[in-house]
């Protein structure tokens, strides 16, 4: 082969490999959006507020891992979809409304069951105002919303474990028994804000953090906040 | 007989040369380094451990800089001086060309030697006078600041008070992923947010509710691992305002990444005044924590989605009392 040739040859491994690990990498930082993107930006009309309708479920009740706990949202044309990548607007108060059909507990660290970082530093429970929820009693907290580097954080108070009518199958419905908790936050500037529940909610798994609390599109996921 | 002592003169030359264009080069870097460099070197100056690890930083790059220097000399000076084609010689057979030279060697093992044995020592004097330079000390710290132990103590009872000079106590609630933090001399509120006074004394009680962390406050110079069921004591005192950043840096899951947030150190008095509004405002949530204790032990039932079984609710219970620890002597 001449030394063209050869050089050729050299220059087009280098590239390719370097396009490799270029992509490695780029996936690497970029955990991804497995099932995609639940797009709100269109939803409402630049700088109105955006409704953010979630539901929690004990058991997903379909796909790879039907026992497992998740959310799900009500994407903006009223269906609800297995996403917990949200694409919103920046800089835009987010009503968000969550319909809690799981069973609750004792928190492992009380500091999550204050409301912080909503607006008022309160939340609703079925209509009436709280800003901290004793797990101890009542029915304890099934999981919470929090963004952590918002400081956003919400108990989300479960549901009897012995009502007959809870919910099974994912999405719930009225008819199952279920707690409807609101609250609303502003986002922040342009940029991915990872959120989380801190109910250690895996059962099974160490510590309760493993499964659907390890595992995108369960309970974790990212605000996609976008410039409109 | 003349040339060989022709040959010594002209390998004294050469080393002369060598050393001098090394020492000087070596004097001018350190002088620029140290002057221009050194005082924006990481992690700065906002605590006194942060402050000591730069100046340490700074005396090991002074030191190694003339090393480096000396390297890159010799093999410019070996290129320049005695390439083949230059000099005109042939090819090194062995012989003399590949004899040891003894002044050489000893010259260099006892250099290397001093500087290992200086650093050795340096370093171990560091620690121990920089109260454990910010890293973890454990459950019980050899070296303590002033005040500490009594601090520690006292953060068990409900008689502790902070007020300014004195030592602040904070633990770190390391969970899976979010450090929280409390507040034993203000009621034992918890909260996620690190506020800290400036001119004080700092004893991070770090531990975990889950599994392994490490809190490492990156411009106060603290680093400490975050175990469950153990307490890891670090220690620095702030020395100047401003914003710190704080993250986990022990890989823990999904959400390593994103388990980090920002401090604050503020003025005593503003510092006062946050601790007592925040003491208010989660009082109704701080009722509802676990006695303050070093470190805790959460339920493995509370993670599986239902009440206890026996029907008892203590997802916390406190398993080493701080108030046995020794002062340092």
């Amino acid at each position: 082969m001449s030394i063209a040739g050869r050089l050729s040859t050299v220059v087009v491994a280098f590239l390719v490999a370097v396009a490799l690990v270029v992509a490695a990498v780029a996936a690497f930082i970029t955990p991804g959006t497995p099932g995609g993107v639940v797009n709100f930006t269109n939803a409402e009309a630049t700088g109105q507020p955006v409704n953010l309708t979630v539901q929690t479920v004990g058991s997903i009740g379909f796909g790879p891992h039907p026992t497992w706990v998740s959310y799900l949202v009500k994407d903006p044309q009223g269906k609800w979809v297995h996403q917990t990548t949200w694409e919103l607007p920046a800089h835009t108060v987010i009503h968000m409304t969550v319909y809690q059909y799981d069973s609750g507990s004792p928190l492992r660290n009380q500091e999550w069951g204050q409301v912080q970082g909503t607006a008022g530093g309160t939340a609703t429970l079925n209509g009436k105002t709280y800003s901290h929820y004793d797990s101890y009693t009542g029915n304890g907290v099934g999981h919470t919303f929090a963004i952590p580097t918002l400081g956003l954080s919400v108990p989300l108070i479960g549901v009897s474990g012995s009502a007959t009518n809870v919910c099974g199958v994912a999405p719930c419905h009225f008819n199952s028994a279920h707690n409807i908790i609101t609250f609303s936050f502003k986002t922040p500037g342009p940029g991915n804000y990872p959120w989380q529940c801190f109910v250690p909610c895996g059962l099974g798994y160490l510590y309760g953090n493993g499964g659907p609390m390890s595992t995108q599109n369960f309970m974790g996921g990212f605000l996609d906040v976008v410039a409109q | 007989m003349m040339s060989t002592e022709n040959s010594m003169k002209n390998e004294s030359n050469h080393l002369r040369r060598i050393l001098v264009i090394t020492l000087v080069l070596s004097i001018a870097a350190d002088l620029l380094y140290w002057f221009l460099v050194g005082p924006h070197v990481p992690p700065g100056t906002m605590t006194t451990s942060a402050h000591d690890d730069q100046i340490d930083f700074n005396i090991l790059m002074v030191i190694a800089l003339p090393v480096l220097i000396g390297v890159w000399v010799f093999m410019g000076y070996t290129i320049a001086n005695w390439s083949s084609k230059r000099a005109n010689v042939a090819e090194p057979k062995g012989g003399p060309a590949a004899r040891s030279n003894m002044k050489a060697q000893v010259l260099w093992i006892t250099i290397t030697t001093v500087v290992v044995l200086f650093l050795a020592g340096f370093g171990i004097v560091e620690l121990i006078i920089g109260n454990g330079s910010g890293g973890g000390e454990g459950p019980n710290p050899v070296w303590e600041p002033a005040g500490a132990a009594q601090a520690e103590t006292a953060a068990l009872t409900s008689a502790a008070s902070w007020a300014p000079g004195k030592v602040l106590v904070v633990q770190v609630i390391a969970q899976q992923w979010k450090f929280t933090y409390r507040y034993p001399q203000f009621g034992g509120f918890e909260t996620q947010q690190l506020i800290l006074p400036n001119n004080t004394t700092i004893a991070f009680n770090v531990t975990s509710l889950d599994v392994i962390h490490s809190f490492w406050a990156y411009q106060l110079e603290v680093k400490a691992d975050a175990n469950p069921q153990e307490n890891n004591v670090a220690f620095t005192t702030t020395k100047q305002l401003g914003n710190f950043t704080v993250r986990c840096s022990e890989l823990c899951g999904i959400w390593h990444g994103a388990m980090f947030d920002y401090g604050k150190v503020e003025t005593p008095t503003n510092f006062s005044s946050w601790a007592a509004t925040t003491e208010s405002a989660n009082a109704a949530n701080t009722a509802d924590l676990p006695a303050f204790a070093w470190t805790y032990v959460p339920d493995a039932n509370g993670a599986a989605g239902g009440f206890y079984p026996d029907g008892t609710v203590t997802p916390y219970s406190s398993v080493e009392v701080y108030g046995a620890k020794q002062a340092a002597s």
